[in-house]
């Protein structure tokens, strides 16, 4: 009787807990599907209907075609791109660099060095002193002050320390009998041997610069330089309508009609990249969280 | 005499010691050069930056130039009618988002925890971690888009006999909105952590606790949840140490001027004032003043768990 309950009661948690995760899932699904299958429905309908979008109704680029005619758009998507891998080299060059010289047990400023970087994840001068620091170095309004002011995290240097910290000592100590000097040790001999962890930090750096839109509206004035993200937020979020569009030829009623079409198109374009590499990398990223945790 | 000599020795031998160092490591420290000059740079001349937080400080003469004015940015903060409202919203933001959005991460990952079949385990997970990775505005995009008088949320209302109106334009609704588009993004890929600490638990522990007689739900209670409680006390710790800070990333791409009476809180304020009305000495003073009050957050919570817990940041 005992036995027969408790199995009762586990098969009743059972199908309400799968249910929940079922709804959850849906929870984060449904607006990415609603977005995704509104952009590729017919301008009519969407000019018409309000209500959550659940399989495309009709079928229409036209949003698509408005969109990539935006003088703003592929120009931002090349700055993006250049941010985003310039951004993610010169991270990966100084957070390796760092983690391999924080790694080392030897040299005796090391534990300055730790508390140095640490403190400042506790304290930071605020984004005031912080601004007007990088725009007395001259980089307002400069490719790099998107890169420079942002060349390093300290949260990646510690879990990739961690990471190069597991490596065998005895393998750096043969090479450096057969002459290898610390380059060599790292880029030859202790980065090959943590790719994982290469590959979990490259792909945070790279999400958080396709992401990244505050220091471009911080350190940026001139349009040729800004990156997706803020051409998105005018048209999203500003919701400007002569950037939305910008084709000339196109009434005030048609460009009412086209806007929300057209808005859906730019988050899809915009999310796009990340949504189809993230089931790829996913793994990774669940990595990272989890050396991360081992330290702290 | 003699204590002078033997100061001197030691000092001596840690001359010698730090030029053995630096001769046998010259290479590790050349290399940390970059390293240590972007810290120098972009964390440490800010703080030392915070000194115009007692000036009235005009770019053009610098720290060095600007003039002196003491605790009067300060004071000018405190008596305002806007110290209290953006200290209040800034953390009662920050408290709701710590009874809402901090638990829902624990609770999901022991309810995933408790899904068997591999294959649903593993696509809940990956759909649940994708808001994570969405940028903030285009989050902020979706928020704007879906709570318009003709967007998705009024569509439902309206449905069940409501009256549509643009929610963002109504500071009633600004807490719900922030919150719940938080735990949106958030609760899948902070449950990462906690299934980490579960995935740590010694399986003995569980066998034992089934010879005891102990069922699922008795075995969560006295074995998971205290094999997650360090992960669950430390990030409770950062998480106070950050009480008095709501990012103005997301607040910024949704606000306007008609709620700010709900939505502005300190990191805004200092943004609008610093940044837009360049009232750099001000804002700074204002940033200052939020630096501390969470560095003492930080370290009050530190030194009560590790009272309580034993477990603690330092």
């Amino acid at each position: 009787m005992m036995i027969e309950n408790r199995s009762f009661s586990r098969m009743l948690f059972v199908t309400v807990n799968t249910l929940l995760m079922i709804f959850l899932a849906l929870c984060c699904l449904i607006p990415f599907t609603h977005v995704m299958f509104a952009s590729v429905s017919s301008p009519a309908f969407l000019a018409q209907n309000r209500g959550l979008v659940l399989y495309p109704h009709g079928f229409s680029l036209n949003g698509y075609g408005l969109v990539f005619r935006n003088p703003n758009l592929i120009p931002s998507y090349f700055n993006t791109l250049y941010y985003v891998s310039i951004g993610t080299i010169v991270n990966l060059l100084m957070t390796s660099v760092a983690a391999y010289v924080l790694s080392r047990k030897g040299p005796m400023l090391n534990r300055f060095f730790m508390k140095i970087l640490t403190f400042t994840m506790f304290f930071s001068g605020g984004i005031i002193p912080f601004f007007l620091v990088v725009d007395s170095l001259g980089l307002t309004d400069t490719r790099a002050a998107l890169i420079i002011p942002y060349a390093v995290v300290t949260y990646n240097i510690i879990i990739m320390r961690t990471s190069f910290q597991q490596v065998p000592v005895s393998l750096e100590e043969s090479a450096r009998i057969d002459g290898a000097n610390d380059f060599v040790i790292l880029f030859r001999i202790i980065v090959p041997l943590s790719k994982a962890i290469i590959a979990v930090i490259t792909l945070f750096v790279a999400v958080s610069f396709w992401n990244s839109w505050f220091p471009a509206v911080l350190f940026l004035r001139d349009r040729n330089k800004f990156p997706l993200q803020l051409i998105l937020r005018e048209i999203l979020i500003n919701n400007d309508i002569t950037k939305v569009m910008a084709v000339r030829e196109m009434s005030a009623a048609e460009e009412q009609y086209y806007r929300r079409l057209v808005k859906y198109c730019i988050i899809v374009v915009a999310t796009l990249p990340i949504i189809c590499i993230y089931p790829f990398l996913q793994k990774y990223f669940v990595k990272g969280v989890m050396i991360g945790s081992i330290k702290e | 005499m003699a204590a002078v000599s033997v100061r001197q020795k030691t000092s001596l031998a840690i001359g010698e010691r730090f030029r053995r160092d630096f001769r046998k490591y010259w290479a590790l420290y050349l290399m940390f050069i970059p390293v240590l000059a972007y810290y120098i740079v972009f964390c440490y001349f800010p703080m030392y930056g915070v000194l115009i937080a007692f000036q009235r400080y005009s770019p053009a003469r610098g720290v060095f130039g600007s003039t002196w004015v003491g605790l009067d940015n300060f004071q000018n903060f405190f008596q305002s009618y806007y110290f209290l409202q953006i200290t209040w919203n800034t953390f009662r933001l920050s408290l709701e988002d710590l009874i809402f959005n901090f638990p829902s991460s624990i609770i999901f990952a022991l309810l995933i925890n408790e899904v068997r079949r591999t294959w649903f385990k593993k696509t809940v997970q990956t759909i649940t971690y994708l808001p994570y990775f969405i940028s903030a505005v285009v989050v902020g995009g979706l928020i704007v888009d879906f709570t318009a008088k003709e967007g998705l949320i009024n569509n439902f209302i309206v449905f069940f006999g409501g009256e549509a109106k643009n929610l963002l334009m109504d500071s009633s609704y600004f807490d719900a909105i922030y919150i719940i588009s938080n735990i949106w993004q958030g609760f899948g890929y902070g449950s990462i952590i906690y299934l980490g600490a579960i995935s740590n638990i010694n399986s003995e522990l569980y066998e034992a606790a089934t010879i005891d007689g102990a069922g699922r739900f008795r075995q969560t209670l006295h074995v998971t949840l205290p094999g997650m409680a360090p992960t669950i006390v430390i990030l409770l710790i950062l998480r106070m140490g950050s009480m008095l800070s709501v990012g103005y990333e997301k607040i910024l791409l949704i606000y306007n001027s008609q709620i700010l009476d709900k939505a502005d809180v300190i990191s805004t304020f200092v943004y609008r004032k610093g940044l837009i009305d360049a009232s750099y000495g001000y804002a700074a003073a204002v940033g200052l003043f939020n630096s501390v009050i969470n560095m003492i957050f930080l370290v009050a919570a530190n030194c009560i768990s590790r009272k309580v817990s034993e477990t603690s940041l330092w």
